[in-house]
């Protein structure tokens, strides 16, 4: 077949192959002229866009699911709505780019997002490597156990000799090795690769325990056939802090990304709820704290780049960090997971957000 | 069959609601979440523009599919408009409300990511088959170059491609439309697959037939579509049937660069703390509209060989 393209010997004439290669270089350099055009910055594309792009999962119960009529919903979700809201006016002016494990960092890089909050745990090399800023801490997950209650197991330190079903090649399966061997017991692993297939291990009682983030126990624990029978035991024996994450190099959009999270969880602890934040917004109080907060005193917003009413319109949009924790994870959800360490640090938890002044 | 039909529930609205009125097969979720498995994210208030294209795209299939249609010559030249007509209803623009692509979703995905790439595979198909085939060294390398390029990555990657490399490559701030560059990628992918199926039927065609046409005194395009083609594509139906059976399957794949298909809604769907649990349920459903699809097509191939049949049976 290729002895005819050997064969072949009429060449182009100078002239059309000088034609082409001018042409060639023509396109090279308007796309080259594209690129130096400057990037505004993330804040001015999103106000000019009038819609911020945010990274959220295509499907995880609690943090990100669409309902029936197409809106998304979830605990990610309302992040994404309460910065929207901070910076546009509205909780509703958001497009939500559902992305899966392997290309949200990708889409976050490559520009399809503004921000991401797709219960992604911040760690060293992601942050470093990965190139990203992270947010605050907007949930604290740690790997915990999921066992039948007919076992009459109540805590993880009973469970040796116990068959364990763990996913192959993650974390969790190095945690899970380390806490065994720091309590001195033995268990028997049985291999998964995805989480369905641990789950359907788990059902035929291929194991006894499954272990993963306590978080994804609660969803699937849902899941099962008969979900009273099982139950959640309370040790969580890793560290998986979930939060959301911008690009590097943007710092005023990061740091807007930053008060948004740390004002939904300073509205819990003045008790700044989405019903009664209409009335406290309308004329200064006796507090300054909550009137700083409320855009009713001081230049907060201003200094973000934002209206004055940033965390006001956050709040409206979305309501606090213990309402928004009710809503999709709380104990009347089907997930019913407890604050824990979730909870205010008043309240016993370690969620502290710095001060707004 | 106790656990589909006769021990099931089909109204409810959660997973409690349903197994409180049946031990079986909870079909609530498909009820409930019918619109979002059909028009995806597209605004309600806009769905008629969905569904007028399905009817147009009736109107349009039934003449090139079947010959026993009235009209048909006319049918056929107005088929024509069909790509750039739906193309407006969907999008909108031009006095309709601009709908933005990512808001597509569920079967209608599927069927504008499907019908795309047939409708625009076989043609380009067509064209690199001949391509490789041609004595011009240029256009045989290219064909052959891109043939074998494409068929050389899995459409995996190179939607992955479309979906991220590309914006590093373009200059921040210039935006292409994904499902647009989904669309790229598809069809260029079937057409590549589709011009090797052609190519084999080109190849059935005895030597006798190419000289026969020279002797008419045909020049290469009248040859090829009065003669060669025909002949040739009526070889490779199967096979070009196949390729589009798989393309059409293939759309489920987007759900890697985070379009919706009716696979990636029922995911999203399972993920609702409501319905969490009933993946059988939500599967089967996909699964059955995927086999009414495929199998219709597969049909379709054999009535149009037994109607071109005209060799002695073998």
């Amino acid at each position: 077949m290729f002895d005819s393209v050997l064969k072949f010997k009429r060449p182009y004439s100078k002239e059309v192959l000088g034609m082409r290669v001018t042409n060639f270089l023509v396109i090279i350099a308007v796309l080259f002229s594209f690129t130096v055009m400057a990037d505004a910055g993330t804040l001015e594309n999103v106000k000019a866009r009038g819609k911020l792009n945010c990274i959220v999962s295509s499907g995880l119960a609690g943090f990100a699911s669409p309902d029936e009529k197409g809106n998304w919903q979830g605990f990610d979700v309302d992040f994404c709505r309460a910065v929207a809201a901070a910076v546009l006016g509205s909780g509703d002016k958001v497009k939500f780019v559902p992305t899966t494990n392997k290309t949200r960092f990708t889409q976050l890089n490559a520009g399809e997002g503004d921000i991401l909050f797709r219960n992604t745990t911040e760690t060293l090399s992601r942050d470093a490597d990965l190139k990203l800023t992270f947010l605050p801490v907007n949930y604290y997950d740690g790997q915990g156990f999921l066992i039948r209650k007919s076992l009459g197991v109540t805590s993880a330190t009973q469970l040796a000799g116990a068959s364990v079903c763990i996913q192959t090649g993650t974390t969790t399966e190095l945690n899970l090795a380390d806490y065994f061997r720091a309590n001195k017991m033995k268990y028997e692993p049985v291999n998964t690769e995805t989480n369905e297939e641990s789950i359907v291990a788990y059902e035929s009682k291929r194991c006894d325990v499954y272990t993963t983030d306590a978080s994804a126990l609660a969803s699937t624990r849902a899941a099962l056939k008969k979900p009273s029978e099982h139950v959640i035991l309370p040790e969580i024996i890793s560290k998986e802090p979930l939060g959301g994450a911008v690009r590097h190099g943007d710092d005023r959009w990061a740091d807007i990304g930053k008060w948004v999270v740390n004002a939904l969880i300073i509205a819990e602890e003045m008790g700044i709820t989405q019903k009664n934040i209409k009335e406290l917004a309308k004329k200064p109080g006796n507090n300054p704290g909550m009137n700083r907060f409320l855009g009713t005193e001081g230049s907060m917003g201003e200094m973000l780049g934002l209206d004055k009413k940033w965390a006001v319109n956050a709040i409206s949009a979305v309501g606090n960090y213990g309402e928004i924790f009710e809503r999709h994870l709380g104990p009347k959800t089907p997930l019913a997971l407890e604050r824990g360490l979730n909870a205010s640090w008043k309240a016993g938890g370690i969620l502290y957000a710095a001060p707004i002044r | 069959m106790d656990w589909l039909f006769l021990d099931a529930a089909f109204t409810g609205g959660s997973r409690d609601e349903c197994s409180a009125k049946a031990g079986g097969a909870c079909w609530a979720v498909i009820g409930e979440r019918l619109n979002l498995f059909t028009y995806g994210f597209y605004p309600a208030a806009e769905r008629w523009r969905v569904n007028l294209s399905l009817v147009l795209l009736i109107f349009t299939l039934f003449p090139i599919l079947f010959e026993k249609v009235p009209y048909r010559k006319y049918a056929l030249h107005i088929a024509v408009a069909f790509p750039f007509v739906t193309a407006w209803l969907l999008v909108g623009g031009l006095g309709l409300t601009p709908v933005e692509t990512d808001q597509f979703g569920g079967f209608m995905l599927t069927l504008v990511i499907g019908i795309t790439g047939i409708g625009f595979s076989l043609p380009i198909g067509i064209l690199l088959a001949l391509g490789r085939q041609s004595k011009l060294p240029a256009i045989q390398i290219f064909s052959i170059g891109f043939i074998e390029f494409i068929r050389g990555v899995p459409l995996i990657t190179l939607l992955f491609v479309a979906s991220t490399m590309l914006n590093y490559f373009l200059p921040p701030g210039v935006t292409f439309d994904l499902l647009l560059r989904v669309l790229i990628m598809v069809t260029l992918f079937a057409s590549a697959y589709m011009a090797e199926v052609i190519r084999g039927g080109l190849q059935a065609i005895p030597k006798g037939q190419f000289e026969a046409a020279d002797s008419m005194g045909l020049h290469y395009w009248s040859a090829m579509r009065l003669i060669v083609l025909p002949q040739a594509m009526k070889i490779s139906i199967p096979g070009i049937v196949n390729t589009f059976i798989g393309l059409y399957k293939d759309t489920t794949l987007v759900i890697i660069i985070g379009l919706l298909d009716p696979l990636g809604i029922g995911r999203a769907s399972l993920a609702d703390t409501k319905w969490t649990g009933l993946s059988t349920e939500v599967y089967l459903f996909v699964a059955i509209f995927f086999f009414i699809s495929c199998f219709g097509m597969a049909r379709y191939s054999q009535h149009l060989e037994n109607k071109l049949e005209t060799d002695h049976k073998r």
